[in-house]
């Protein structure tokens, strides 16, 4: 079960961060800006090879401490960020299942690039978005 | 004890090179450990005993990596000490509220910590419970001393520095293994300590840095928690500068606070800003509120400067600020303008007391300034009236206007910064200052994003513009007044090579007053190929033929004063050496004496026409030798006269008049006839040709190699549609080499032009001999139907020198002979 999930920009900027509410929020912040050095580590180390062989799904980033929460990423060609924190306490996720998450959430990014009105690099602010996050935050795989 | 076994195992872990293995390990013992909190009013000791196994497996992993173990930016020891300062920061939190005792709870006596012996009977018991082996609590009075001694103990730990020393282990470790987010993060947490322990130096000094961070990468949620915190110790140390500027980041667009925290930092703000103290910040502990109330007590004196400065691009205020020129030029004679646009994104309407704007040239400086003289007081009265006041939401747009100087045409007016002043100088001020033309940390990915946006804004009322589209233009470039003259140019294309080609210019005021110091400037325009300047002259005479030391351009030529509608005249001649394109500037620049804005100012106008001539040769002259009969030669016979002819084609689109034309031979040619020009005055329109006709010959020279120079052939010429004072152009023509070859014998006849049928016609044929020697010579004619021969018809005899053979025919019928 995700208890936060953020999509990050190119730059390094949140554009979308949402977490369960009953927990602090500033700390899910922090620990998903703090992910962002293994994600960027990531990803110029696997700059060298070619566009082709470059795997989208990045796995789990630091390792898990005693929260029991696990941080997951995932790059875009666009170089855009998806980063998910996970509750393993409940059930142990297996790698298909975070990564079958992912690919939700690409595709609704997807669709959410494909609105002619939004504007990249802007806030996500879009209902389907949201209600898919929303599922995916209370659903217990 | 078993954190010493597992110690033990670590160790011997990492030095058998097996760090794998020893963090296994180390995870098993934690998680086997972690619940085992033991009673409920000591479990500070449990977080204790925790921070310090974390601590020293972190110490194990640094040893065993300085010895040679490379770790990784995913597992390195900073992790290790990252969890030991979170337990000792829960340790630290347990002991505010299980140790929270009043200070008249005296230390119990006697101290049931210290044993009889002085050292325990067994590692790890409770000293009170020497000398008892079973888990029998029997006596609780001794319980509770004990763990009363225990808490009062835990009271006089400084928990800070044990938590800083650690955090600062791990940011240490972070920094090496490239984890600068992570790093941020514990800086975080180590100026939050430092603010617990009441150092607030230290604590603003991690803060800032870590600041710029977060604002670089946007994550404002995070900036904003940063900034709460630094206001608050800003707060407590009274800090002025540093409280004023955080609480404008606080009021801003990057701040996550809600409207209510803001309104409560806003109204904290005008009071500072009019002298008084702010009220404390939430959750601040109180006794460090009373010290601090003292501190901003002492600061209504005013004692020191009171006028900030601050510097908005490293951060995000809550103000922006974006400056306009109307447009990227303006002509001298036009006031310059450009208008400031404010916005303010903070709850509640705020007055600032003055704007002033200064640019490159500081005399523009005085008048760019808006000052509005309020006291004290009013800066919460009135908020919504008035230039003053800024409103949330609503850009406020202001607007300057100047006259540019007279020096300043050709340059650029930048505006070098725009200062806005809060509060004011009786009270205290604070100034924003943008560089340029506005813009902070977070405009220009704002101004990049608006840029790319499709979204088409609701229309606003007539005043009001979009912030979003308001794009700065923060320097403008003066150019000169447009001048009112007309220059024309009158002239007959294409010039002639050599030819003093005439170019009328006409200059024609239409300034409604008088213009003085005009100039003219006329000739080659700059820049051209240098062959093309080396071989144009120009010249205001036109008597005299202008040679190679004339100039290609001429500047700066007086022609006096102009009245409005006056027009003058002046005639430039242009010799061109060569044929081509030529692009040829003519200049004029006049001085003006207009009013702007009531000011009067010189300007310096000019105007410039540019004009392309081509130039063209204006004749093309073929040269051929020619026998006397007409025929071709390839070589010429010493001696013997021969035809030089002359062939001149007009290639002129003008009419040419050919004046006259001149034979100038070598000295090895000599002439058979009287050289006399045939091509006297001769008008050739295009296309037509004149032609002459030399009889010449050569002297035997012997064999020269490459043939004999001939000499030359002097033209002069001018245009037809020339005026009578231009001179007279000679072009000089070098005619060709010619071979001369010696011929021992030359027949030559002397025929009649015609004659009559059954008339005789007497005919001689003479004979040269040009060697040294006597020829034998066989003569023979041949005989023709047409003609009836007498004499000889075939000799034989010796040649001397000159033989002449006379023959009759006679002619039947008509024949041609």
């Amino acid at each position: 079960m995700a208890v936060c999930i953020a999509v990050i920009a190119k730059e390094n900027y949140p554009l979308y961060i949402r977490s369960t509410p009953t927990e602090n929020e500033l700390k899910f912040h922090y620990m998903v800006h703090t992910s962002l050095d293994v994600v960027d580590e990531k990803i110029s180390a696997m700059g060298k090879a070619l566009v082709d062989q470059r795997e989208l799904y990045l796995g789990l980033l630091y390792p898990t401490e005693d929260y029991k929460l696990c941080r997951y990423g995932y790059v875009t060609n666009s170089k855009v960020k998806f980063v998910m924190v996970v509750d393993s306490s409940n059930t142990a996720l297996r790698d298909n299942e975070i990564r079958s998450m992912f690919r939700k959430l690409h595709n609704s990014y997807t669709d959410v690039m494909c609105n002619p009105f939004y504007n990249p690099g802007d806030r996500i602010q879009s209902r389907a978005f949201d209600n898919m996050v929303t599922s995916m935050m209370i659903q217990v795989c | 004890m078993a954190g010493f076994i597992n110690y033990k195992i670590c160790r011997l872990c990492f030095q058998h090179n097996t760090p794998l293995d020893a963090i296994a390990q180390f995870r098993k013992h934690i998680d086997l450990c972690k619940k085992k909190i033991g009673s409920a009013e000591l479990s500070f000791e449990h977080d204790a005993w925790m921070s310090k196994q974390f601590q020293a497996f972190g110490d194990l992993f640094d040893e065993a990596i300085k010895l040679g173990l490379t770790a990784i930016q995913t597992q390195n020891p900073g992790f290790y000490y990252q969890q030991a300062a979170y337990y000792a920061q829960e340790r630290k939190q347990l002991a505010k509220t299980l140790c929270n005792h009043e200070a008249s709870v005296m230390y119990p006596n006697p101290d049931p910590l210290e044993t009889q012996t002085g050292v325990l009977d067994f590692y790890g018991q409770r000293s009170w419970r020497q000398g008892i082996l079973s888990f029998d609590l029997s006596d609780p009075e001794k319980e509770k001393v004990g763990i009363l001694a225990i808490q009062l103990k835990e009271r006089n730990v400084v928990h800070s520095e044990i938590i800083i020393t650690l955090l600062s282990n791990a940011v240490a470790q972070f920094k090496k293994y490239k984890c600068p987010r992570m790093k941020s993060h514990l800086m975080v947490q180590m100026g939050e300590e430092y603010y617990y322990a009441r150092d607030y130096t230290k604590a603003l000094k991690l803060l800032d840095y870590v600041m710029c961070d977060y604002r670089s990468e946007g994550w404002w949620t995070l900036l904003t928690s940063v900034l709460t915190t630094a206001l608050k110790c800003s707060y407590l140390m009274a800090q002025l500068e540093d409280y004023i500027t955080y609480s404008l980041e606080l009021l801003g667009r990057a701040s996550t606070l809600k409207d209510d925290q803001k309104s409560r930092i806003e109204k904290n703000l005008i009071n500072v800003l009019m002298n008084e103290s702010p009220d404390p910040e939430p959750d601040c502990d109180i006794l460090a509120v009373k010290t601090a109330q003292k501190l901003w007590a002492d600061r209504i004196s005013l004692a020191g400067s009171n006028i900030f400065t601050i510097g908005v691009q490293d951060f995000v205020p809550f103000v922006q600020c974006k400056a306009k020129f109307h447009a990227p030029s303006f002509h001298v004679d036009v006031p310059v303008q450009f208008d400031t646009y404010l916005k303010a994104d903070c709850p509640h309407p705020i007055r600032f007391s003055k704007l002033c704007v200064s640019f490159n040239n500081q005399e523009y400086n005085q008048f760019c300034v808006i000052e509005e003289a309020s006291k004290a007081n009013e800066v919460l009265e009135n908020l919504t009236q008035g230039k003053m006041c800024l409103v949330p939401g609503k850009t406020r747009k202001l607007l300057f206007k100047f006259v540019a100087k007279t020096e300043d045409v050709g340059k650029k007016i930048e505006i070098t910064s725009v200062d806005l002043a809060l509060g004011n100088e009786t009270g205290r001020c604070v100034v924003l200052n943008w560089q340029g033309g506005g813009g902070d940390a977070a405009s220009s990915q704002e101004a990049l994003q608006a840029a790319r946006s499709f979204k088409r804004r609701p229309k606003l009322p007539d005043n009001e513009v979009h912030w979003d589209s308001i794009i700065i233009q923060a320097s403008t470039m003066i150019i000169s007044r447009v001048p009112n003259i007309s220059v024309h140019l009158l002239h007959e294309p294409p010039a002639l090579t050599n030819e003093m080609y005439c170019l009328v210019v006409t200059v024609q005021s239409h300034e409604k007053t008088q213009i003085r110091d005009v100039k003219l400037t006329a000739g080659l325009k700059p820049g051209q190929d240098a062959n093309l300047t080396q071989k144009t002259h120009v010249t205001l005479h036109g008597t005299e033929l202008c040679d190679e030391s004339y100039p290609a351009l001429l500047t700066d030529i007086p022609v006096g004063d102009l009245h409005p509608g006056e027009q003058l005249e002046k005639m430039l001649y242009v010799r061109c050496g060569t044929v081509g394109s030529r692009m040829f500037l003519v200049y004029v620049s006049y001085l003006i004496n207009t009013t702007v804005e009531e000011k009067e100012i010189v300007c310096k106008c000019h105007k410039d026409e540019t004009v392309t001539i081509e130039t063209v040769f204006p004749f093309d002259v073929a040269v051929k030798f020619v026998s006397t009969k007409f025929e071709h030669l390839e070589r010429v016979y010493a001696d013997i006269p021969f035809l030089l002819m002359t062939d001149l084609l007009s290639a002129s689109p003008w009419a040419l008049t050919i004046v006259s034309s001149e034979l100038q031979l070598a000295p090895s040619m000599t002439t058979v006839d009287q050289l006399e020009s045939q091509v006297d005055n001769v008008i050739l329109q295009t296309g037509e040709s004149a032609s002459e006709c030399f009889c010449l010959q050569c002297p035997s020279l012997g064999n020269i190699e490459g043939g004999v120079a001939t000499g030359h052939y002097i033209i002069s010429w001018k245009r037809t549609s020339a005026m009578e004072n231009i001179p007279i152009i000679t072009t000089v023509i070098t005619l060709p080499h010619v071979i001369v070859e010696n011929i021992p014998l030359h027949v030559n006849a002397d025929l009649p032009s015609f004659g009559r049928v059954r008339e005789s016609l007497p005919v001689k044929y003479h004979l040269q001999n040009k060697t040294d020697l006597v020829q034998d010579v066989e003569i023979s004619v041949e005989p023709s139907d047409a003609f009836m021969f007498s004499g000889l018809k075939q000799i034989r005899l010796p040649a001397q020198a000159f033989y002449t053979y006379q023959y009759f025919c006679q002619a039947t019928g008509s024949t041609h002979g």
